[in-house]
């Protein structure tokens, strides 16, 4: 187990590594320059301007070395100074906007286990009567209708025609509740959905047949029997939910206002940010490879069957 | 050993050992599906709007009842009406006429991407399952690599680096989504060129590009069908998010993704321009999602 972590850890370095690579080819193989805006409106720069800029930021350098010296000074935590925010480097910015992401995130995941899982219960054991449609009925929305079109509804119902919840903002409590259940509704939607058919499966197998033939009443039978077993390939899902979670947060936090990395990502590639656009992608590259390792890890304690 | 079971194309017994027996029963196994799939009354309903949007999305220029791109300052932010059905927006433009021809742009995303995602998908898929070797590391190494990343995060990345458009929304959709079917073909050819009739096939003297094309493949079809209908909706939804945020279709033309994007600050006072664009969506998503399930539920029974 211990092996199997160090070595899915140390895959970890190369992968980052590629990442970084083709974003930086990405980067500079297309077309435009962060010192030839092409934003509309936007003032183009003399060629001497150009010249001292590119040299300030060392972007006269060739670009192997561009990449290089990218490399080494992020493996010390060092991504460079943002080119859209000038006076702020691009740690400071992420320190200040993840913790608001992974919040909203955070509270979204558990959100959606929690619902997603009583659902897909809900679902399997009155299969095909008014709870399993309704369980369906509400998995499929969240699973299909993007969660910015969610969000339009949820704050014409909670915001316009019940006035329980603010349209956006990120002060207090009560301006978490939408953001956090638009974000939730899709990850839900896909662990009831899972929940229901891995529940089914177990529902009908022998050892639930023999814990019902001893005698135990029903509830017991199905929390205890049938929803331990029902959760194991549940536990895979959690590492595309992470990413959903991840990604889908950009759309809910522009809607709602939401002070996080949702913004800053957009804007520093339609900017050409470059120090920002690779700090972006490697922070969200390495978190989701994390919190892989982690389900992995997580499954074989859940499954004894497996082992590293 | 593998002449001891029933020779490949000419099984007679045609229900049950579909996997064993591809050219010949493949037709069956279609019609078989298609009558599975009609009796699923979601799925009719979720292919029936589909074909209904594609319809929309022809014959935009004869239904649209105005242009979609003509500013017209005397009515900006006109209410629902009987001239305009669903409002007017910042700039006086008719919304039914705008959203009628974001259908065009929803289909030709959901379609045309998976054009290119198959070209590119399949064939990659099939060649490092069936060559192996070094092949078949080099294109894994790459597919994990592109599966570290966050689609819709490089999706993002690569349309802002190109620029917004249709063309480059392809080339986005194309360059991130091929991995999925790419992965998928080829752990089938992977699964199938070890099954007996392919071995009875070579044994006949077939060689490597007639076995992978006329019997492999044609097995593994099953799944890559499944996995096309479920990409339809994912890129319709691609292009929406992209537009939403200002990174996909370019203005004038309309998108629906688009049309919430730059609505959504006006819901308070404007919810219309919001609200029709945003049903449009969820419509189509749902339709594609109940057709997809259908059709995943029709071609393997077995997996409901």
């Amino acid at each position: 187990m211990l092996q199997f972590t160090l070595q899915r850890l140390l895959w970890l370095i190369p992968t980052l590594l590629a990442m970084a690579l083709v974003t930086f080819i990405v980067m500079h193989a297309t077309p435009g320059s962060p010192l030839d805006p092409v934003a509309e409106g936007a003032n183009p720069l003399s060629p001497e301007s150009q010249k001292n800029l590119a040299e300030a930021y060392g972007l006269d350098k060739p670009l192997w070395k561009q990449f290089a010296i990218f490399v080494s000074k992020a493996v010390h935590g060092d991504f460079g100074q943002s080119f859209v925010y000038k006076t702020r480097t691009v740690t400071e910015i992420l320190v200040s906007a993840f913790p608001v992401s992974l919040l909203l995130g955070s509270m979204a995941l558990v959100l959606a286990v929690a619902g997603g899982v009583t659902l897909g219960v809900l679902a399997a054991v009155y299969q095909n009567r008014s709870w399993d449609y309704a369980s369906v009925t509400v998995a499929t929305l969240g699973v299909s209708v993007p969660n910015f079109v969610l969000a339009v509804f949820l704050i014409i119902l909670f915001s316009f025609v019940l006035p329980i919840f603010p349209t956006g903002g990120w002060g207090e409590p009560r301006q978490w509740v939408l953001p956090a259940i638009t974000l939730a509704l899709g990850p839900m939607g896909i662990i009831a959905r899972f929940t229901r058919s891995s529940m089914v499966e177990v529902i009908r197998s022998d050892y639930i047949r023999t814990a019902r033939a001893k005698g135990l009443a029903e509830r017991p039978v199905i929390l205890k029997h049938v929803l331990k077993n029902a959760c194991i390939p549940v536990v895979t899902l959690l590492g595309p939910l992470f990413a959903a979670v991840g990604t889908g947060s950009f759309f809910v936090e522009a809607i709602f206002r939401v002070p996080g990395m949702g913004r800053f990502f957009v804007e520093s590639m339609t900017g050409r940010d470059y120090p920002m656009i690779m700090a972006v992608i490697l922070l969200y590259g390495a978190f989701l490879a994390l919190m892989n390792l982690v389900v992995d890890l997580l499954y074989g304690f859940i499954d004894p069957r497996i082992r590293y | 050993m593998a002449l001891s079971t029933p020779a490949s194309g000419t099984s007679l017994d045609v229900g049950e050992i579909v996997a064993a027996a591809p050219s010949a029963v493949t037709s069956s196994l279609w019609r078989d599906a298609w009558r599975r799939l009609l009796r699923n009354k979601l799925a009719v309903v979720g292919g029936v709007t589909v074909v209904l949007l594609c319809l929309v999305a022809i014959f935009a220029d004869v239904l649209a009842p105005q242009s979609y791109a003509k500013a017209n300052f005397g009515s900006i932010y006109q209410f629902p009406s009987r001239e305009f059905p669903l409002g007017t927006d910042q700039l006086g433009r008719d919304v039914l006429s705008r959203m009628i021809y974001g259908a065009r742009v929803s289909m030709l995303v959901g379609l045309g991407s998976q054009v290119i995602v198959v070209l590119l998908g399949v064939p990659l898929g099939a060649l490092a399952g069936y060559i192996g070797g070094r092949t078949d590391i080099l294109i894994t190494r790459f597919i994990d690599v592109m599966y570290a990343f966050p689609r819709l995060l490089f999706v993002i990345l690569i349309m802002s680096m190109l620029g917004a458009g249709l063309i480059n929304i392809f080339i986005a959709l194309g360059l991130t989504g091929w991995v999925g079917i790419a992965r998928q073909t080829r752990a089938q050819v992977l699964a199938l060129k070890e099954k007996e009739f392919v071995e009875g096939a070579r044994a006949l003297g077939a060689r490597g590009w007639r076995v992978l094309t006329r019997h492999v493949l044609p097995s593994a079809l099953t799944p890559i069908v499944v996995s096309i209908t479920f990409g339809i909706p994912e890129a319709i939804f691609t292009e929406a998010a992209l537009s939403f945020i200002g990174v996909g279709i370019n203005p004038p033309t309309p998108s629906w993704g688009q049309m919430v994007g730059e609505n959504q600050q006006f819901l308070r006072s404007y919810w219309y321009l919001c609200v029709f664009p945003s049903i449009a969506i969820a419509v189509t998503m749902l339709s594609f999602t109940f057709f997809g399930d259908g059709v995943r539920d029709a071609l393997d029974p077995k997996m409901k």
